[in-house]
């Protein structure tokens, strides 16, 4: 009877130490789909200014074009072409201000300096973004790869967590804002 | 936006990080956001409107010096209550990983959260022993954010994962317009800090004295900070022991005016930094900064662009470096107008933008912070099979 009872007991332990666990891997999911929307906004919003500058005409025909070729692939492009369309707007951004003087010109134009700021904002946010979605990634990977939750498959049918590997070193002229 | 921010140590000591909380929140509050902090206070201590008090924290040995920490059910009652009543958008918690009032929070919160990494302590084997109870404690932050790229370092390699770095703040403008002090003038080197606490490196400093008196007969040592005066000149020759003064502890005002007086400012911390706001103070008044080359001093003086380093705990390397630096004028002014540059990135205005920003990164589109129930559940199950 005793030996019943103590069966019992462990295997309610051991109901409460799965549950518990799949409700934490159940609350890192749902972290890092909201670290992943993040990114995405985030990501949205740098294309979106990069295509906004390279049709407004502030800059040099050549420059224009680079930029509005970059934010459009990075826009259109499929999940899995992604980070190296982003990667590809990055460098794109960094080839365009690399000088101070070319983010001058933008913020002398009439609204130049609401754009300026938007896009200083978006190539500071996406790294950031980019750090706390991978952070996610890994937090989640780790639980994952638990014994436990194999055995069990308490991760469900939740596809493994990818992280999201890009170029995303901010431009030269942009990222020093504070020396300015 | 509502924002909530949880100080680890007693509000009404004072430390770096509390000194942090408190700007942070008040440069928030005049952007026009809702700031909560709470923090651990005596019932009788006064606090700004802005703090809720979590109850008395209790002296603990800690990693190396004695921590006021909050734990216990009455302070996990009332950080539900704060979280309850708050509701807010973000809370911002200091120090997750000691045991403090910051991982009480992080057991009792959900939603985004934010979490500021302040110390880089070497792996501990409490920390390897405390690490299984502390992940799923950790892994409910969305955002980390590390004081330093040493602090950021040391983070990844202990618990994993990644974090932003973004400096502390300081209000430059507060110190650059400070009036300097006529008697705190002429060939003066400043010291701020504890003088009974040897990781702040005063003894370096001592020591270092003599050779630098020998040189340059008219300086002054000017000491801001608590601790015993006496003890602090008993291995200096009877004779030098004028040319030292003690102020005692300064006022910030004072602090200011300190740092805008003296022709040399000297950082001789031995170690236990991850940031040194200090030093970052030390250029807002644009006084010439001479560091230990720790790490972290190292990155904040732009690996000795903005100021210079010695080698760390090596007093006569310290000497030769403040008799050069006191004969040379020009050097002096040159670094002067180079730290005055290079602190802009740690004014306010700069700090508490990309905090901001971090806030918004992990608040867009999530619910709102509130008490974790799950917690209550397994708590009021643990509680019915007792």
């Amino acid at each position: 009877m005793t030996t019943l009872i103590w069966i019992l007991a462990a295997l309610i332990v051991i109901g409460l130490y799965l549950s518990w666990t799949a409700g934490r891997l159940d609350r890192l999911h749902a972290r890092i789909d909201a670290a992943r929307a993040a990114l995405d906004a985030q990501l949205l919003r740098r294309a979106s200014v990069a295509q906004e500058l390279g049709t407004s005409g502030v800059l040099d025909p050549v420059a224009s074009i680079v930029l509005y070729q970059a934010a459009h692939e990075a826009r259109q492009a499929e999940e899995d072409q992604r980070e190296v369309a982003e990667s590809a707007l990055s460098q794109a951004l960094r080839a365009v201000f690399d000088e101070a003087e070319q983010a001058e010109a933008v913020r002398e134009a009439p609204g130049g300096e609401q754009t300026l700021a938007e896009l200083t904002a978006a190539v500071r946010r996406v790294p950031m973004a980019r750090r706390f979605h991978n952070d996610a990634v890994r937090a989640a990977r780790a639980v994952r790869r638990h014994r436990v939750v194999r055995w069990f498959r308490l991760a469900g049918h939740a596809p493994f967590p990818l992280a999201f590997e890009m170029d995303d070193e901010a431009p030269a002229a942009l990222g020093e804002r504070a020396a300015a | 936006m509502r924002i909530g921010i949880v100080c680890p140590y007693s509000w009404d000591v004072p430390g770096g990080v509390q000194f942090h909380i408190r700007d942070l929140a008040e440069h928030l509050i005049r952007l026009g956001h809702e700031v909560s902090v709470l923090a651990p206070a005596d019932d009788e201590t006064p606090l700004p409107p802005y703090v809720v008090s979590a109850g008395r924290a209790v002296p603990v040995p800690y990693n190396g010096s004695v921590a006021r920490l909050n734990f216990g059910f009455l302070s996990a009652a009332r950080v539900r209550r704060w979280l309850h009543d708050g509701a807010f958008e973000v809370i911002h918690i200091h120090e997750p990983a000691s045991p403090s009032l910051g991982l009480l929070a992080c057991w009792a919160a959900q939603g985004p959260i934010v979490a500021t990494f302040h110390t880089s302590n070497p792996r501990s084997r409490a920390m390897i022993a405390a690490y299984p109870i502390l992940q799923p404690a950790l892994e409910k932050i969305s955002a980390r954010i590390a004081v330093s790229e040493y602090a950021r370092r040391t983070l990844v390699e202990h618990l994993g994962g990644d974090a932003v770095v973004i400096p502390n703040g300081v209000d430059v403008d507060f110190f650059a317009r400070a009036e300097p002090k006529k008697e705190w003038q002429g060939r003066t080197i400043g010291f701020i800090g504890r003088i009974d606490e040897p990781r702040k490196g005063l003894p370096v400093l001592m020591k270092a004295l003599p050779e630098i008196l020998a040189e340059v007969p008219d300086a002054r040592l000017l000491v801001a900070g608590r601790g015993d005066e006496k003890e602090a000149v008993a291995g200096l020759p009877a004779e030098l022991r004028s040319r030292v003064e003690f102020l005692g502890m300064v006022t910030d005002e004072d602090k200011a005016r300190l740092l805008r007086s003296v022709d040399l400012y000297v950082a001789p911390n031995t170690g236990g930094e991850s940031f040194g706001i200090i030093l970052v103070e030390a250029m807002s008044a644009a006084a010439p900064v001479l560091a230990s080359d720790l790490d972290a001093f190292a990155q904040v003086l732009d690996q000795g662009e903005a100021g210079e380093l010695f080698t760390n705990e090596n007093a006569s390397a310290l000497a030769a470096s403040a008799i050069r630096l006191l004969r040379d004028p020009s050097r002096l002014a040159e670094l002067r107008e180079r730290g005055s540059r290079h602190v802009r990135r740690f004014d306010w205005a700069t700090v508490g933008a990309d905090i901001l920003a971090v806030y918004e990164t992990v608040a867009d589109g999530a619910a709102s912070v509130d008490t974790d129930e799950r917690v209550s559940l397994r708590a009021r199950w643990g509680l019915a099979r007792d």
